[in-house]
C-alpha cells in the first residue's frame, strides 16, 4: 500500500510535468498544425541557458525565469526564422525541419557544454514528507503541482477569456477570415510558438533535477512520453493533453516500480501504439467519421 | 515475390516524380537495371584496386549506407511514409547477424556460405519487425507516424540494455567474420574483401528494389503517396501497398545494418541511437526524396562530412578537449543546418538539382518542377 500511494504520488507528478509538455505540443499543434518535434531539444537549450545564469549568478530563481524567457525567445526565432519559410503542402516537411533543428540544436549544445552530465538543481528538498506514516509528497511535488496547476490554468483563462486568446483561437481556425477582420495572423502564430516553447522550457525544468541531470539527449525519453501523452488526449484537446500526461506519467510510474525502470521506454511505445491502433484521435475526440 | 513481377517489361513508365511519360523504347527494365548493376560492380572492383585499404573500408561503409538509404528513399519519398524507426530497423539486422556468426563461431562451423546466411537471417528478422511496424503504420498519417517511429528509435536500442542477457547491455556484441578465403591470395587485404563483400550484398539488393519501382508494385507506391482516395478508386489495396512499403523499406534497413556490423565487426545500442535514424532521414532529404541516386549521395554525405570535419579540425589545432567537442558535433551541426536549408530551399536535394541543370544544360524542353 505505502509503495502503491507513493508510485501514484510520483506518477501524478511526472505526468504534471507531461502534461505541461503535451500542452506545448498541442498549442503548436493547434495554431500550426505543426508537431514540433524539436520541442525536446529547444527546452534542453532553454534549460542550459538556465544552468549557466544560475552557475554565474547563483540564484536557482533567476535561471529558471532566464529559462522561460529563453524558451519564448527561441519559440519565436524557431518559427520567424525557419518555420514560417518552410512549404506546409506536405506535412512531412515541417516534421523534417523539425528533426533538422533537433541535430542542429543538439550538436550546439554539445560543442559549447559538452556531452558529459551536469547536476541540476532542484529548488526544494525531493524527499518525501511523512503523514501519518506514510510517505506522500515532497515539497518539489508540491512545487511541481503549484507551476504546472498555475500554468495550465493561466493558459485555459487566456485562451477563453483575453481578446488575445480570441484572436489566437481565431487565427488557428479561420486564418483566411482572421486576417480579413484585421487580426495578425502571423504574429499570432508567432505568440503560440513562443508560448508553447516557453511552456516546453518550464517543463524541462521541472523534469530535468528528476532524471539523470542535463544533457544534450536529456528530453528525448521525455519528448516520446509527452507525445504519447499529447495523443492519449488527442492532439487536438488540450485538456486532453492535460489528462493524458497524468495518465502517462501514472502508467510509467507502475510499470517502472513494479516491472523495473528499464521497461518505461517499452511501456512507452506501447501505450501509443495501444491509443494509435485502438483510438486514433485519442481518448477525448468526438466520434468522427474516419477520413480516407 | 516482386522478382517475377518486375521482369515483365512495364506497359508504360513515369519518370520520377513529376509523372512525365519516358520513352518507352528502351527496352527492357531488368536488362537496363542489370547492365548498370553489372557497371556498378565492375566500378568497385576497380576502385577496390586502386585505393587504399582506409578508403576501401570508406567506400564498404557508404555502400552499407547506401542500402539503407535507398530502402528509406522509397518508403519515406516514393510511399510518402515518413519512419524515424530506420536506425532502430538497422540495429535488428545487425543485432541478428552479430548473433548468428556468434552462434556459427561457437559451434565452430566455417565455411563461405555462413555469412550470407546469418545476412539472410538479418534480413528475415528485420522484415518481421518491419511488418510489425509497417501494420500499425498503414493505420497512421503525417505526424502521428512520425511519432510511432520516433518512439521505436529511441526505445528499440534501450532494449539491448533491457535484455542484456542475450544483447550485452551498453557493451555490446562482436561479430567474427571469417578472414578472406585463401584462394584469393594469403595476403589479400581485408578491407577490399569487406568491400567486395558489401557491394555484392548492395547491389542485389538495389537491383531488386530498382525493379520493384519501375514495377506494377512501384507505381501503386506512387499513386498511394500522391493520393489515397484516387489509389482507392483505381483499385489498389492502400493499406496493403503501405505495409509492402514498410516492410521492403525494412529488409533493405536490416541488410545495411547487418552490413555495418560485419564491417564494424561489433554491435551495440549507441551506434545505432536515434541519431541514426536521423541521419538516415537527412541523407535521404538532401540527396533528393525518392531517388535512388540521391540515395546514394545521401551515403557519400554520411561518411565523407564527418571526415571532412576531422580534417578540419586537424588544421585547426585547438586544444585537445574543445577538438574532442568539436569532432563529435561539427558534422551533426552541419547536418542540421544543412537539413533545414534544402528542405526550405531546394526540396529536391542534391539530385533534384543536379537533374534540373542537367535538363537545363540540354534544354530538351523547359524545366518542370514537380
Amino acid at each position: 500500500m505505502d509503495r502503491f500511494v507513493f508510485l501514484t504520488v510520483d506518477g501524478l507528478s511526472r505526468g504534471a510535468v507531461y502534461s505541461a509538455f503535451a500542452l506545448a505540443l498541442v498549442l503548436i499543434w493547434r495554431a500550426a498544425r505543426v508537431v514540433n518535434f524539436a520541442q525536446g531539444a529547444m527546452a534542453v537549450a532553454a534549460a542550459y541557458v538556465a544552468y549557466t545564469v544560475s552557475a554565474a549568478t547563483g540564484s536557482y530563481w533567476l535561471g529558471f525565469v532566464v529559462a522561460i524567457v529563453a524558451g519564448l525567445l527561441l519559440g519565436a526565432l524557431v518559427d520567424r526564422v525557419v518555420m514560417r519559410h518552410v512549404d506546409h503542402a506536405s506535412p512531412l516537411n515541417p516534421v523534417i525541419v523539425a528533426l533538422g533543428l533537433v541535430l542542429l540544436i543538439q550538436a550546439v549544445l554539445g560543442m559549447v557544454y559538452g556531452s558529459e552530465f551536469r547536476p541540476a538543481e532542484a529548488p526544494f528538498s525531493r524527499s518525501a514528507l511523512t503523514v501519518g506514516g506514510l510517505a506522500v509528497l515532497s515539497p518539489y511535488d508540491l512545487f511541481v503541482f503549484a507551476t504546472i496547476g498555475v500554468v495550465v490554468s493561466g493558459l485555459a483563462w487566456m485562451f477563453a477569456r483575453t481578446p488575445v486568446g480570441l484572436r489566437m483561437r481565431a487565427a488557428a481556425f479561420a486564418p483566411e477570415v482572421s486576417r480579413l477582420l484585421g487580426v495578425n495572423v502571423g504574429g499570432m502564430l508567432t505568440l503560440g510558438w513562443a508560448l508553447a516553447s516557453g511552456v516546453g522550457a518550464l517543463a524541462a525544468m521541472l523534469v530535468l533535477p528528476t532524471e539523470l541531470g542535463l544533457h544534450p539527449h536529456a528530453m528525448d525519453l521525455v519528448f516520446v512520453s509527452a507525445f504519447t501523452a499529447a495523443v492519449v488526449g488527442g492532439l487536438d484537446s488540450p485538456p486532453g493533453a492535460v489528462v493524458g500526461g497524468l495518465v502517462v506519467g501514472l502508467v510509467l510510474s507502475y510499470v517502472s516500480g513494479y516491472a523495473g525502470s528499464d521497461l518505461t521506454p517499452l511501456a512507452v511505445l506501447v501505450l501509443l501504439l495501444a491509443v494509435l491502433l485502438v483510438r486514433p484521435g485519442g481518448l477525448f475526440a468526438p466520434v468522427t467519421a474516419r477520413r480516407v | 515475390m516482386s522478382a517475377t513481377r518486375a521482369a515483365l517489361p512495364p506497359r508504360q513508365q513515369f519518370d520520377e516524380p513529376g509523372g512525365r511519360p519516358v520513352d518507352r523504347r528502351r527496352g527492357s527494365t531488368l536488362l537496363r537495371h542489370l547492365a548498370v548493376v553489372l557497371a556498378a560492380g565492375l566500378l568497385l572492383l576497380a576502385l577496390s584496386y586502386a585505393v587504399e585499404p582506409f578508403r576501401n573500408f570508406q567506400l564498404a561503409t557508404v555502400v552499407a549506407y547506401f542500402c539503407a538509404t535507398a530502402g528509406l528513399t522509397v518508403l519515406t519519398g516514393l510511399n510518402g511514409q515518413l519512419s524515424l524507426g530506420h536506425g532502430a530497423l538497422m540495429a535488428t539486422g545487425a543485432y541478428t547477424v552479430a548473433l548468428c556468426q556468434t552462434a556459427f563461431a561457437d559451434r565452430g562451423m566455417t565455411g563461405g556460405w555462413l555469412l550470407p546466411l546469418s545476412l539472410g537471417a538479418a534480413v528475415v528478422s528485420t522484415v518481421a519487425v518491419g511488418a510489425v511496424v509497417g501494420v500499425a503504420a498503414a493505420r497512421l498519417r503525417g505526424p502521428y507516424l512520425a511519432g510511432v517511429t520516433l518512439a521505436v528509435a529511441v526505445v528499440v536500442p534501450a532494449l539491448a540494455v533491457t535484455f542484456d542477457g542475450v544483447f550485452n547491455g551498453e557493451q555490446g556484441l562482436s561479430v567474427p567474420v571469417e578472414p578472406p578465403p585463401l584462394s584469393l591470395g594469403a595476403y589479400f587485404p581485408y578491407e577490399r574483401w569487406q568491400l567486395w563483400v558489401t557491394g555484392a550484398a548492395t547491389l542485389l539488393a538495389l537491383l531488386l528494389l530498382a525493379n520493384l519501382i519501375r514495377s506494377r508494385y512501384g507505381r501503386t507506391f506512387r499513386a498511394v503517396r500522391d493520393d489515397e482516395v484516387a489509389a482507392r478508386l483505381a483499385g489498389i489495396h492502400v493499406a496493403r501497398t503501405q505495409v509492402l512499403a514498410f516492410v521492403v523499406s525494412a529488409a533493405t534497413a536490416g541488410l545495411g545494418g547487418a552490413l555495418l556490423a560485419v564491417l564494424a565487426q561489433s554491435v551495440s545500442p549507441g551506434a545505432f541511437s536515434l541519431t541514426l535514424s536521423l541521419f538516415l532521414l537527412m541523407a535521404v532529404v538532401i540527396g533528393g526524396l525518392g531517388r535512388l541516386t540521391g540515395a546514394l549521395w545521401g551515403a557519400v554525405l554520411l561518411v565523407a562530412l564527418p571526415d571532412l570535419t576531422h580534417s578540419l579540425t586537424d588544421m585547426l589545432t585547438l586544444s585537445p578537449a574543445v577538438a574532442q567537442r568539436l569532432e563529435g558535433n561539427l558534422p551533426l551541426a552541419i547536418f542540421g543546418l544543412t537539413l533545414i536549408v534544402v528542405m526550405i530551399a531546394a526540396p529536391g536535394g542534391v539530385q533534384g538539382l543536379l537533374s534540373r541543370l542537367g535538363r537545363a544544360l540540354l534544354a530538351r524542353r523547359p524545366t518542370r518542377r514537380s
